[in-house]
């Protein structure tokens, strides 16, 4: 069992009331605990099982405007003990900071209500392994599958946030995770790709059948692909790619890159910064929502923000540190995003994909070649071939390329979002991009 | 060295028994108990943004048997919570038996010192060298906007418990020094990193003022790319400058040469051992024994002592890396790659250092021999796609070439390719071998371990450029 909260704030209150007694002048601390099981199938067995059970204790101390910080899985009073002491002798000799404090009180969450991030139904191993055997049963039943491996995690975790300025909440949230990847083989190629389904709640998550069916599909249908030539062409971003820019987006946005002038959006407060048919939406409070939470990090109240209105864009992602260093009040993001999302286009996905006589759909990006810096982007890429609406054949040992700055302002959205996972995005186009091929 | 028995009411003697009885019946398996202590300083912005210590302890228990593995964690170190873990393996493994394999080879070598870094250097001094750096770059240059500075310093002790009672105990240090520069001119922004670590004290690598070195390779980067020009789209020539640009290697054919996925059969390479995989005269080895290597290890995460893999020799395949778990299933022997990033993981055979040993040509025969290509110096990070065996790596300093000389630099672009063929189209190996400086982290299965690198100048015949023009 998930510890309850009353052990975390006994831990919790223990810490302040230590810090405060060797001469801190503010604490926060945040002690929370995990629970996960995991059982992992391959070719259709068990392969194998993994129980964690882990404690996690984090502690800031300050002295005025000096602080520092402490983290832990060793939760005995004595070595808490050690480690404060610890935390308090660097913080007494770590430079003032003048933007260091705990957030203002009047920013802190009130009252918390109930998102229902939490469903206590205990998924048992035995019930797993039968769905892993559904699932795989289903993924291999096409003979150009050789090789399957599929997982289910369970996760119950708690936590609390307390700091010295009385704040002391925190709650219980589960996740329900299952995924699979199949590898097919023909006589040119071998391919692999996957499908996953997560959820607060068991009785969401996805058919173990359809799941399994739906990666094998998605492996096949990449078999024999080929290498196309480099040219100026028009992207179409699958649903799982899409989401990345989202992600992107919003590191460029966060405040401690704009008070690090060390975004490609630095500046670019209420000018356009999309083309205008786009609205980025951060909703906290969506319920079972993946990304949900009553507040941040910090304890500060989150509302939801409209990042982006018509293109034009409204707010930063603001902590209390980074706040302070711009001149901005936390919105309650320390730790980032919540439920971050586009809002629907108005054109469908078919005649998204029929929009060019000729686009690549990537369906897989792989490395790191985002530069929050610059906007420059180009990763290596996997997808389709599509003429006039229809997917051609695949193609793989490609790279995609262009500057954010660019594409974002050519961007056209389809309306089929749905809310899967904490970031989500309709399927999107970006014109004018250089694929980099044969 | 860490006790582990003085922390709770679990003695050795307990543990040893439930060791025991637990992996009496399975093939293999452990107990591994760990405790680190890291930290973390970091100067971003002018200003000491954050100092951090972190203290960890826990163990993992694993079970084994046939192809099952077994596996429980806890920070909390006692006798409920280790027959807990006992309990939750034996449910798992209930209907397989298996025999347990004793053996594990011995070695007295060891390949770095039992230190704690943190302690080997006061506070006050580490954030002096920060502020020192920060000082050094902003007055270097107008340009100089932003500077971020860092350590990271880490002691990892730990030990394995085998069925039996065998112990087997390594102390780790392990530290890194990080600076990264952005340079603002002409409206355009640019940033350069570099760093260097490995095993030993921070003062064994910051002797000399050997900070200002890194902050000047930083600067350096971040002037060229001040510079750079749209980088070319398309199939064309690449030479790969010495040292770091071995992340190549380690993702190209590295990953694809990792004992789980060829026993699995989801590797590209895993019908190819004994076949002509690369050009002649390219050999690529493995080694944990290299002295302080930020890879390096005295003995893996299963307890084998590491040693020095050849896994292509003249362009032949001679070997995968395995940990115990792989080799027993694939009727082989450990090459002492079982690795894990701390208790809360599985073991999985992962990678130490990586290197492409030297050959004959030089750097500049290779830029001479080059009619249109790229020249490219450092790099970010990579990615593989194991079973495809198409890889990714994205340049972070790079040049053009123009009939057999180098040109303007080019804006940071990925470069594609494919691991089975990619070695085929070396067709020349410099005399140049360069260790990297030592600031690698290998992910896998959501798990980071530290890594080296290390190849001499390289010429590919055939590479995709991912730039945008034409």
């Amino acid at each position: 069992m998930v510890k309850d909260q009353e052990f975390l704030k006994s831990k919790a209150s223990y810490c302040l009331d230590l810090a405060k007694k060797m001469g801190a002048t503010d604490a926060s601390v945040t002690v929370g605990h995990s629970i996960s099981e995991t059982v992992n199938f391959r070719n259709k067995s068990l392969e194998a099982s993994d129980r964690s059970d882990g404690l996690a204790l984090s502690i800031e101390t300050y002295l005025g405007k000096r602080r520092s910080s402490i983290s832990s899985s060793n939760l005995l009073d004595e070595n808490i003990k050690t480690l404060i002491e610890k935390c308090f002798e660097t913080t007494k000799i770590t430079p003032e900071d003048e933007f260091n404090s705990l957030p203002d009180k009047n920013l802190l969450a009130k009252q918390i209500s109930s998102l229902n991030l939490y469903d206590e139904t205990r998924f048992e191993n035995d019930k797993k392994i039968k769905y892993l055997k559904d699932l795989e049963e289903a993924a291999s039943s096409n003979k150009q599958i050789i090789n399957t491996e599929s997982s289910f995690t369970e996760n119950k975790s708690n936590f609390i946030l307390a700091n010295s300025d009385g704040f002391c909440d925190g709650y219980k949230t589960s996740s329900f995770t299952t995924s699979c990847v199949a590898v097919a083989k023909d006589e040119n190629s071998m391919e692999r790709d996957y499908e996953f389904s997560s959820k607060r709640h068991l009785s969401d998550i996805k058919q173990a059948s359809d799941l399994g069916n739906k990666a094998a599909e998605q492996t096949i249908r990449k078999l024999s692909p080929n290498k196309i030539g480099s040219e100026k062409i028009s992207i179409i971003f699958d649903k799982r790619i899409s989401k990345g820019m989202l992600s992107v987006f919003a590191s460029a946005i966060s405040a401690s890159a704009i008070a690090r002038g060390t975004s490609f959006l630095k500046d670019k407060m209420d000018q356009q910064v999309f083309v205008n048919s786009i609205n980025v939406i951060d909703k906290p409070d969506i319920i079972k929502g993946m990304g949900s939470q009553n507040f941040d990090s910090e304890g500060v109240n989150s509302n939801t923000l409209q990042l982006i209105e018509n293109g034009i864009l409204k707010n930063y992602l603001v902590d209390t540190y980074n706040g302070k260093k711009i001149n901005l009040q936390s919105n309650g993001r320390s730790g980032g995003t919540t439920n971050l999302y586009f809002e629907n286009g108005n054109i469908s996905y078919e005649d998204l994909l029929k929009k060019n006589s000729k686009s690549l759909y990537i369906t897989e990006t792989i490395g790191h070649g985002s530069n929050l810096v610059t906007g420059d982007y180009s990763v290596g890429a996997t997808g389709f071939l599509v003429e006039d609406g229809e997917f051609k054949y695949p193609v793989n040992e490609i790279t995609i390329a262009g500057n954010f700055k660019d594409m974002f302002k050519n961007i056209t959205l389809a309306n089929d979002l749905e809310f899967e996972y904490s970031v989500n995005s309709p399927t999107m186009m970006i014109e004018g991009m250089t694929v980099a091929g044969k | 060295m860490s006790n582990f028995f003085n922390k709770s009411d679990l003695t050795r003697q307990d543990a040893d028994k439930l060791v025991s009885e637990t992996l009496n019946n399975c093939d293999d398996g452990e107990l591994y108990l760990e405790e680190s202590k890291s930290e973390s300083i970091l100067l971003d912005d002018n200003k000491i943004k954050s100092s951090n210590y972190s203290s960890d302890l826990g163990f993992g228990f694993r079970a084994i048997s046939n192809e099952v593995v077994a596996y429980s964690y806890s920070n909390e170190i006692s006798k409920d919570s280790l027959k807990n873990s006992s309990e939750n393996l034996k449910s798992t493994l209930k209907s397989i038996k298996g025999t347990y394999n004793h053996e594990i080879p011995k070695s007295n070598k060891k390949f770095y010192k039992d230190i704690n870094p943190i302690e080997q250097k006061t506070l006050n001094s580490k954030l002096e060298v920060l502020n020192k750096v920060n000082e050094f770059l902003r007055k270097k240059d107008g340009s100089v906007k932003q500077v971020t500075a860092s350590f990271a310093g880490e002691q990892k002790s730990i030990e394995i418990i085998r069925s039996g009672g065998e112990s087997l105990t390594d102390v780790r240090p392990l530290i890194r020094f990080n600076v990264s520069v952005m340079l603002e001119k002409n409206g355009r922004k640019e940033t350069g990193v570099y760093g260097i670590g490995g095993r030993q004290s921070y003062d064994d690598y910051l002797k000399n003022d050997n900070w200002k070195n890194v902050c000047e390779e930083a600067f350096r980067i971040a002037s060229v790319n001040l510079e750079s020009k749209p980088a070319p789209a398309g199939e064309m020539k690449v030479v790969l400058g010495p040292g770091w640009p071995a992340i190549l290697i380690h993702e190209a054919i590295g990953h694809g040469l990792e004992g789980d996925f060829n026993r699995k059969k989801t590797s590209a390479f895993h019908n190819l051992m004994g076949e002509k995989v690369a050009s002649e005269g390219v050999t690529i080895v493995d080694d944990g024994t290299i002295d302080n290597r930020r890879g390096s290890l005295t003995i893996d995460d299963e307890g084998t002592p590491t040693e020095r893999t050849v896994l292509i020799e003249n362009g032949i395949l001679k070997n995968f890396m395995q940990d115990r778990h792989n080799a027993r299933l694939m009727n082989t022997r450990s090459t002492g790659s079982g690795r894990r990033e701390n208790y809360r993981h599985i073991v999985l055979p992962r990678m130490r250092n990586t290197m492409m040993l030297s050959g004959n040509q030089t750097q500049d025969e290779m830029i001479k021999s080059v009619d249109k290509g790229i020249f490219a110096v450092s790099f970010g990070g990579g990615q593989v796609d194991i079973t495809s065996g198409k890889f990714v790596f994205n340049c972070t300093e790079a040049y053009e070439i123009n009939n057999g000389k180098i040109g303007s630099p080019i804006k940071g672009a990925t470069l594609i390719g494919d691991g089975p063929s990619i070695l085929k189209e070396v067709s020349m190996v410099g005399n140049d071998m360069m260790l990297d400086p030592g600031i690698g982290t290998c992910g896998k299965a959501g798990q980071g371990v530290p890594v080296g690198v290390a190849q001499p100048s390289i010429l590919i015949d055939k590479m995709t450029v991912g730039g945008t023009k034409l």
